[in-house]
């Protein structure tokens, strides 16, 4: 045990030290390690790389398919140096973000002609969908947008409640019927008042649920097809929001709601941590569904925009030192 | 997309049926599958690769000394045996001991601890017959303390709160002089989520614990965790130096890879698993029921536990009688449909029996598969449920009529309730095991 002692005393010291950054610079910083002191690509340095994929949540797949596809360019190009690798890499993770051909959006409030636009917000427990709501909610409102927020978490002490402070810090509207009703016509009422008010933007927070409980993924499909029978065609968005810190299990989540909801977006949240981010990469692999909002931290500002480019590039920080 | 640690784990080891030993080829390809399912069931990368090295050794060291056990059988042993020491031996329990006794609980957003909180309150109140107090020191998230006051009025105990005090140091140390003065013997100590690096949450952290010096730390860990568990797991374990692990929404699919990197990494012993929405939903964890379930062995002694909470004695006695005198009835029947419920989730439930993870995975199983049956009986007169050897066609007619069930699924029903009251009657009577495997089989 003495190796890995100081293995993650040392990835431990570097967390607390460089918090945000680390983040970011985690797995091409490692891949530096890696690669330092050999100048071409052998076994040992994509072993060395599968290792830290892996250990940064990007998944078994993934990195299989990552790897597979330097070691073809290997192949074809005989001796690659390792300079060239963080390059290669580069290449085939914004390709693997790329796959799902969609550009990420330019600003945050959606461009639609849809009055209003419907948003339904699903997630497992935990994952900070009520916070994600009211952070977004802040953006369209500084878009000038009217919102409404409907309080569809009518299952967890308080949820109701935590939707409305964040209504009233944001200065918008809040729909709710109270605690313990019925999620899918809290749903409907909140188009309905939507539309009677003349907002643009109606966001439904559900509650959190875990994706293998059947009758809480149906109660979603009927909370769904609630809201279409109020507005058809709505809802417009169906956004499941992640945790950034959870590993392999996020691609399941993402697998059962699809089939309940037909999720159109993801969000990534707690990307502030120390959790890799790895994660997004595996999920834009095997699913195609865009990332289009990433959570950074707890203040009301801190949601931003998925941008593939940046993100990418922002993995690649400090690895130029190679 | 991805297969369970179980499904895996039982992949791994087919492969190595009909081998008649462990050589040095058929153990290196199920240790990879091994290794390959710890890896997709986020157990760190170090760890899995370091504990599969460690069965390979195992595994080849003694081929010699258990000729007669089949490899399969040996390498499932094996396995067993190292999972279950490396998540913790023994049971470890929860110290409470104190005037009161103090826990304090801490970990990520989004964790589970709030909920964690209302359990441990209601398991120690109903379990140990203590008297908590749950305090509410999550000052920042909105409504947290709202969330924590609508638990504790779920659960039929105290909270203490102040809304206009920012400073959670000060909260915890008045609920503890308010517990002593309200004969409460236990004090449970919520906390704000925050992230390992964020260096001011973590000095209150540990201002908190040092203000309180609390009988018992416990941090809160995500089941679904992926690889940063470790890191979290450590930098919690320098702050706050806790005593015991939870592990919450184990009722999803991940079978517990942050557990084994959480326990490897620290060494604290995971004390509880969360496993529900429902408050009742805690249970003690035991390290060896976690292999084993991981290992696609089934969790029997849970079931069984579960069961014994559920079904009096007295009641099985009397209900024996019945069965061995062909005189179980409609009425016994909703009875044990109605005890079965209370136990709990019927999927996680099943689940827990061996060998039926894998056949129930992605078959739809809910609460509400005994509605059907449910809505028949209840179209019955008393008088039918009490004597089922009553029912004619013309009943069976108004019964599917009261129930809305056609007549042909009332028909089947009657028929599979016959079935079973035979096999239990013979069953009860000793010989029966044999002659309904008999009849089992002739029926194919």
């Amino acid at each position: 045990m003495g190796f890995f002692d100081k293995f993650f005393t040392k990835e431990k010291e570097e967390d607390l030290d460089k918090g945000l950054e680390k983040t970011k610079t985690n797995i091409f910083g490692k891949i530096s390690r890696a690669v330092a002191g050999k100048s071409t690509v052998d076994i040992e340095v994509l072993d060395e790389l599968e290792h830290i994929l892996i250990s940064s949540d990007v998944g078994l797949d993934t990195t299989i398919k990552i790897i597979e596809r330097i070691e073809e360019r290997i192949a074809r190009d005989k001796y690659i140096n390792t300079k060239e690798l963080n390059d290669i890499l580069r290449d085939e993770i914004v390709q693997l973000l790329s796959e799902n051909n969609t550009a990420d959006l330019e600003q945050f409030a959606p461009v639609t002609d849809k009055n209003p636009y419907v948003i339904l917000v699903v997630g497992v427990n935990g994952v900070g969908k009520t916070t994600t709501i009211g952070k977004l909610a802040h953006q369209f409102k500084k878009a000038g947008k009217k919102v409404v927020l409907g309080a569809g978490d009518t299952f967890r002490a308080a949820a109701v409640d935590q939707l409305g402070i964040w209504a009233e810090r944001v200065g918008c509207d809040f729909y709710s019927k109270g605690m313990n009703t019925d999620p899918a016509a809290v749903a409907y009422e909140t188009v309905q008042y939507a539309m009677n008010n003349d907002c643009d933007i109606a966001i439904i927070d559900t509650a959190g649920r875990l994706h293998t409980k059947l009758n809480l993924m149906k109660e979603l499909t009927k909370i769904k097809n609630s809201i279409d029978k109020k507005m058809p065609g709505a809802p417009h968005d169906v956004m499941l929001v992640l945790d950034a810190t959870t590993g392999q299990n996020a691609i399941e989540q993402a697998t059962k709601f699809t089939l309940a909801t037909e999720v159109k977006s993801l969000a990534l949240t707690k990307l502030d941590g120390t959790a890799k981010g790895g994660v997004a990469i595996g999920i834009s692999d095997q699913f195609k569904i865009p990332i289009k909002y990433i959570g950074v931290g707890e203040g009301i500002e801190q949601l931003q925009i998925f941008n593939k480019r940046a993100f990418v590039d922002s993995l690649f920080k400090g690895s130029d030192t190679l | 997309m991805f297969d369970s640690l179980q499904d895996r784990m039982e992949s791994a080891f087919k492969n190595l049926k009909g081998e008649a030993k462990l050589t040095e080829i058929n153990v290196a390809q199920s240790i990879k599958e091994i290794r390959r399912a710890l890896v997709g069931a986020d157990v760190n990368y170090k760890i899995a690769k370091e504990f599969t090295d460690k069965i390979k050794d195992e595994a080849l060291g003694s081929k010699n000394v258990l000729k007669s056990v089949k490899p399969g059988e040996l390498m499932v042993k094996i396995v067993m045996d190292e999972m279950t020491e490396l998540m913790g031996g023994q049971a470890t329990g929860i110290n409470i001991k104190g005037n009161p006794g103090i826990v304090l609980v801490a970990g990520l957003q989004g964790s589970g601890k709030t909920t964690f909180s209302g359990k441990l309150a209601l398991f120690l109140k109903e379990k140990k017959s203590k008297n908590p107090l749950l305090v509410a020191c999550d000052v920042y998230r909105p409504a947290a303390i709202d969330q924590l006051t609508v638990l504790a009025e779920q659960v039929g105990c105290a909270v203490y709160k102040e809304p206009e005090n920012k400073n959670p140091v000060e909260i915890a140390q008045n609920a503890i002089a308010y517990a002593k003065g309200h004969s409460h013997d236990v004090v449970i100590i919520d906390t704000a989520g925050r992230l390992a690096i964020d260096e001011k949450m973590m000095t209150e952290i540990r201002n908190i614990k040092s203000g309180i010096e609390p009988t018992e730390t416990l941090f809160v860990v995500d089941s679904m965790t992926g690889q940063d568990a470790v890191n979290t797991a450590l930098a919690f374990n320098d702050v706050i130096d806790y005593d015991g692990v939870v592990l919450t929404k184990l009722d999803g699919d991940t079978r517990g890879g942050a557990a084994l990197s959480v326990k490897y990494t620290v060494g604290k012993p995971i004390k509880f698993a969360s496993t529900g929405e429902k408050l009742n939903t805690l249970d003690v964890f035991y390290p060896e029921r976690m292999a084993q379930r991981i290992l696609g062995m089934g969790d029997i002694v849970s079931f069984v536990e579960k069961a014994q909470d559920q079904f009096d004695e007295e009641e099985a006695k009397r209900l024996e009688k019945k069965i061995k005198r062909n005189k179980f009835d409609y009425n016994d029947f909703l009875q044990q449909v109605n005890q079965i419920k209370k136990m709990g989730d019927l999927k996680s439930l099943m689940g827990m029996i061996p060998g039926m993870g894998k056949a129930i995975k992605d078959i739809d199983i809910n609460d509400g598969a005994f509605s059907k049956v449910e809505s028949i009986i209840f179209s019955m007169t008393p008088e039918e449920r009490g004597k089922p050897d009553l029912l004619n066609m013309s009943r069976k007619r108004r019964i599917a009529k009261g129930c809305g069930h056609n007549i042909h699924e009332i028909n089947m029903f009657v028929k599979q309730f016959e079935q079973m009251r035979k096999m239990m009657t013979q069953m009860s009577k000793g010989k029966g095991m044999e002659r309904m495997m008999q009849q089992m089989q002739q029926r194919r």
